[in-house]
């Protein structure tokens, strides 16, 4: 597989994946407004995941359109990190996780946007807009809930404890991206931190970093969620509404 | 052509509408159009909109193209449309950053009764491209599109 049309893959799996995760907060959120914030951060998601995978299937040139990427593979097809599969959790595991990817992907999309790649680099312009309230989102709730009460201090440490060793796998370098991940790493270390201090918060030290979703060797956590959604597709193919 | 989500304004007042152009030699008309959010579930409705109004004025073979870059800014809704959101009791957006952070110091001013006293009551709204805020004076909740 050439590089571009994995990046462009892994890009899209990761959008992918958070938005059919967090779109499973619906109905379910504490609040009516956390609903709705959960449900708009997921179309934005989504919104990326359709415009990264109909790219990849145009730079693989077999013919798959974005529904043939999405409903066709299988999970070791797909190459999102692992740190998005993972199950939601409790509210806090899902204000750490969306912390953590959109502490990721803001700086990701801003690189992408002066890329030479003018299709990633529009995307990029586009989405980094949209991933900065995510940011600004996620951070207003961890430092609530860190700095709230001795309860929800402790659920959010747990929250940050319990993802931390998935971090590493977003930064691992990749050399013919047209954003090398690995560089990002450090202002992505400094926003994280500046939240978990404020928040009260510890930075986890971890020793454990599992990775290979890039690679498609993910948790049995991803086939759950895409029996769930690939299910309707391949029951009906090619039904439309 | 109104939008479908706020109908109070067109897609030109909002800025998704980029250009209307005829191609010299062919005679076909190309619209071109960008998405306010990326996921925005309007698109698709947007689309066919367009078409049916080409078609029914002996353009059956017209193109839309849809383009994202440069990426849709709040900055693009025109003056006019400002106008019909507030009237609609929309607020409508402040000057978008240029750095992509997202501003959150300046006031909003209630649609209804004028009043900077407001606040926001939630960060997202009824729509990808709206925040919930009240008045505190007046009282009343209302919509404000969120500068992007």
């Amino acid at each position: 597989m050439n590089g571009p049309f994995t990046f462009a893959l892994a890009l899209g799996d990761d959008s992918l994946i958070a938005a059919q995760r967090l779109a499973e907060w619906t109905t379910r959120a504490p609040e009516m407004e956390e609903d709705v914030a959960l449900a708009n951060i997921a179309l934005d998601q989504l919104g990326a995941a359709r415009l990264l995978l109909t790219y990849a299937g145009e730079l693989e040139g077999a013919g798959r359109d974005e529904d043939a990427l999405a409903y066709l593979r299988d999970d070791r097809e797909f190459r999102n990190c692992l740190l998005v599969e993972l199950p939601n959790g409790d509210f806090a595991v899902t204000m750490a996780k969306l912390l953590v990817l959109a502490a990721y992907q803001v700086p990701l999309y801003t690189a992408l946007a002066v890329c030479p790649d003018e299709r990633l680099a529009a995307i990029g312009a586009k989405a980094r807009k949209e991933s900065a309230y995510h940011l600004d989102h996620a951070m207003l709730w961890v430092k609530r809930l860190g700095d709230g009460t001795e309860e929800s201090h402790r659920r959010m440490q747990a929250g940050v404890d319990q993802i931390w060793p998935y971090v590493d796998e977003l930064f691992t370098t990749w050399p013919d991206a047209p954003v090398d991940p690995a560089v990002l790493r450090p202002g992505f270390d400094d926003t994280v931190t500046e939240v978990l201090t404020t928040a009260t918060l510890t930075v986890p030290q971890v020793s454990w970093t599992p990775a290979g979703g890039r690679d498609g060797v993910h948790t049995e956590h991803l086939s759950y969620l895409l029996a769930e959604m690939q299910v309707l597709h391949r029951a009906h193919p090619g039904a439309r509404w | 052509m109104v939008d479908p989500e706020i109908r109070v304004v067109t897609i030109d007042d909002l800025g998704i509408l980029r250009s209307v152009q005829e191609d010299p030699a062919t005679g076909r008309v190309v619209v071109t159009i960008t998405p306010t959010y990326t996921g925005c579930p309007a698109m698709d409705v947007i689309r066919a909109d367009i078409r049916r109004a080409l078609v029914a004025t002996g353009h059956p073979d017209a193109e839309v193209r849809t383009v994202h870059k440069p990426a849709w800014s709040t900055d693009w809704i025109s003056d006019a449309g400002r106008a019909k959101l507030a009237a609609a009791g929309i607020a409508p957006p402040a000057p978008a950053r240029r750095d992509g952070v997202v501003p959150l110091t300046l006031a909003v001013r209630c649609p209804r009764c004028g009043s900077p006293e407001t606040e926001q009551i939630s960060r997202f709204g009824s729509t990808a491209c709206k925040a919930l805020w009240r008045c505190r004076s007046c009282a009343e909740p209302f919509d404000h599109v969120k500068a992007l």
